[in-house]
């Protein structure tokens, strides 16, 4: 297997092409541009055999994937941020038409102000559409999810779009060493795409995204829940079968250093690497402090985080979102996993990072220590980590 | 793990040199990893991007603060820029100009200079306005750290220069010939 | 940056202070006794920093020309694109390394 030295947006490009993708429309957004101009380039030179279709915005570029989806092609696109708050209509239609579409998200903040870099608020806010979320740490990740969820999304026992997050510069933008697959390898993973729900067809005309009055379409949004509830299994099982062909194991959750820990971080994208970091340097002064990644966070891994933090006394969730008026996405979460649990522990939301602050391994000492304290007492729910609260105080007053 | 800064201009190619001295480095067995200084790239403003380099796996994402060695594409930042920020002492200070490394004042940093932009001119890299001269620095680059080498960054240049690969290796070779070292 | 509610910067202006002549490798330097004050430069500079001037205090190719206005390259905000360098129909423009 070749190894390439390939930035995140070429990285989901590559999985495009090895999953023989046939169609991708596309509309360009920073950061994630570099995903159609890689794929209009390997189609232009022959390595890629696909239709792009450059069209007028976000809200096409989804409509023209479920066209495509409907006739039963693998289809693919990619965008961030302002573009999916456009294209929000088409996701609940796209999940609702049960198309297997796979998007991959450059994680970016949501105006205004106006900001350019790496934030989850963009998928968070689409939380509820009905998409599958995988979350990518490296660019290895990148390319392997988008693969994957391919393979979770056609399962008819699923049919489901999928999204991929990876996080705006810190993955889009980053060259690292990443493993591109042989292609005989991903086919027989993947397969041929199968045709396993009705498909746009002129000899055997019918309605797609039908009218429902109310006697019918609580069943369909029921549907969509049992689905969301098989795709757990299914991608377990698409993770254990990646494996076995390419050796690269994924969890929905994984844990480092979890066993004796008394603090798990709880991260999600490609804030994990220097959390992973400093829990080896708090680990060496003798601190009792592990890390949870969350790679799958639609389907929510529930019993899975309720399980490898059982040790846990304090759990500090890390957000690069914020929902104003409660907590981050993920704080939410993981307190609502726990709410039928006996002895639960106690459970800090930390929110950085947003609109592209660097996430530092000083911020990661900063949330362990404030854990810590707060293991022996009282603590605030909701903290805010490296944010200048004397100049917001000036503005706004204080609480 | 070895940490390098690049200062540059956009359309110099500070990033490209950063990806390339990267690939060098994974050709040689490393882990790397390199980017862009995050932001909106416009040509002729100051640009940074970054390159780590490790024998063991690298799990860190965030920026460089503390960098091994800082590579100055362009002289005329230092008047704007302090191209010195949190360069660890003893480290490298890599320059692109037509002074001597004893012109400078930097006693804390081992200097190695070379006329890049000459050599640039010279290969036809670029234009006049703006010679293109990346590759040509990490000749300098390999000449003056050492960690990486020639070799290397040669092959890394022929296989990843997005055009001209031969002129722009012998560039870097050339520049390795030329570099001056201040210690 | 000042924080305000909403997102609002009170003073108008302030790209200006952004002085981008310090992005320059090359100056582009007008040779006055060349120019025939055509204003092409003027037209092309994207910036734009090509200003015009009062002729009368600049050296002139021609006599006949000295009532005309003439340019000035404002160095303050001059990226040094060459452009101007290229338009110039008689070569009067030169192009100079900068070494600051």
């Amino acid at each position: 297997m070749p190894m390439m030295m390939l930035k995140g947006n070429e990285s989901t490009a590559y999985a495009a092409k090895l999953a023989r993708v046939k169609v991708v429309p596309a509309y360009p957004i920073t950061p994630s541009t570099v995903f159609p101009e890689k794929v209009s380039e390997l189609i232009a030179n022959g390595e890629m055999d696909a239709e792009f279709l450059p069209v007028e915005s976000e809200h096409s570029a989804l409509s023209a994937a479920i066209g495509a989806a409907a006739t039963g092609v693998r289809t693919m696109t990619a965008t961030a941020s302002q573009g999916l708050a456009f294209m929000n209509e088409i996701l609940y239609i796209a999940s609702g038409m049960r198309l297997p579409i796979v998007m991959a998200i450059g994680n970016r903040a949501l105006a205004a102000p106006v900001n350019i870099w790496a934030d989850q608020q963009d998928t968070m806010m689409v939380r509820d559409s009905g998409w599958i979320h995988f979350y990518a740490e490296t660019n290895q990740e990148a390319l392997d999810l988008t693969i994957i969820a391919f393979k979770v999304s056609e399962n008819e026992n699923v049919l489901l779009p999928a999204l991929m997050g990876m996080d705006a510069f810190v993955l889009t933008h980053t060259m690292e060493p990443v493993n591109v697959p042989e292609q005989k390898d991903v086919d027989a993973f993947l397969g041929e795409k199968e045709i396993n729900y009705p498909v746009l067809d002129p000899s055997k005309p019918a309605t797609f995204g039908a009218f429902v009055f109310p006697e019918h379409y609580m069943e369909f949004r029921y549907s969509q829940y049992i689905a969301m509830e098989h795709a757990k299994k299914v991608i377990d099982d698409a993770f254990e079968q990646f494996n076995k062909i390419f050796g690269r194991g994924y969890s929905k959750v994984s844990g480092f250093q979890v066993e004796d820990a008394d603090i798990l971080f709880i991260t999600m994208g490609s804030m994990t690497g220097t959390a992973r970091e400093t829990v080896r340097k708090l680990r060496e002064e003798g601190e009792k402090v592990g890390l949870v990644k969350i790679t799958v966070f639609r389907p929510f891994p529930k019993d899975e985080i309720i399980e490898i933090t059982k040790n846990a006394k304090v759990i500090a969730v890390v957000d690069r979102n914020i929902s104003p008026g409660f907590a981050g996405a993920i704080f939410t979460e993981v307190a609502a996993s726990f709410t039928n649990v006996k002895n639960r522990p106690k459970i800090i939301d930390f929110i950085l990072g947003l609109g592209g602050r660097d996430i530092r391994v000083e911020n990661y000492e900063e949330i362990y220590k404030r854990s810590k304290k707060a293991m022996r007492g009282k603590f605030e729910e909701v903290q805010w980590i490296d944010v200048d609260e004397e100049s917001v105080k000036e503005v706004e007053g204080s609480l | 793990m070895f940490e390098i800064r690049f200062h540059g201009r956009g359309g110099q190619g500070a990033v490209t040199a950063a990806n390339i001295l990267a690939t060098a480095a994974f050709l040689e067995g490393n882990d790397v990893q390199s980017f862009p200084f995050f932001g909106v790239e416009r040509r002729g403003a100051p640009v940074e991007a970054y390159t780590r380099i490790d024998n063991k796996k690298i799990d860190i994402k965030m920026y460089i603060y503390n960098p091994d060695a800082v590579v100055v594409l362009d002289t005329s930042l230092m008047s704007k820029i302090d191209v010195l920020k949190g360069l660890k002492k003893g480290g490298y200070l890599i320059l692109n100009t037509q002074k001597k490394p004893q012109d400078f004042n930097f006693k804390d940093y081992k200097i190695a200079v070379v006329d890049a932009t000459e050599v640039a001119v010279g290969f036809g890299l670029g234009s006049k306005s703006a010679p293109i001269v990346n590759t040509a620095i990490l000749g300098a680059y390999a000449k003056a750290v050492g960690n990486v080498k020639i070799e290397s960054v040669l092959e890394a240049i022929k296989s990843s220069a997005p055009s001209r690969a031969e002129d722009n290796a012998k560039a870097a070779y050339e520049s390795y010939n030329r570099t001056i070292l201040g210690w | 940056m000042k924080i305000t509610k909403g997102v609002v910067i009170s003073e108008p202006g302030s790209t200006a202070l952004e002085e981008t002549g310090s992005w320059r490798t090359f100056r582009p330097e007008i040779r006055y006794e060349k120019c025939i004050r055509c204003m092409i430069c003027w037209n092309y500079c994207p910036e734009p920093a090509i200003e015009k001037k009062p002729g009368e205090e600049y050296p002139v190719a021609n006599q006949k020309l000295i009532k005309m206005p003439v340019p000035v390259i404002n160095y303050q905000y001059c990226k040094g694109c060459g452009i101007c360098v290229n338009e110039c129909p008689t070569k009067a423009i030169d192009f100079v390394r900068e070494e600051k």
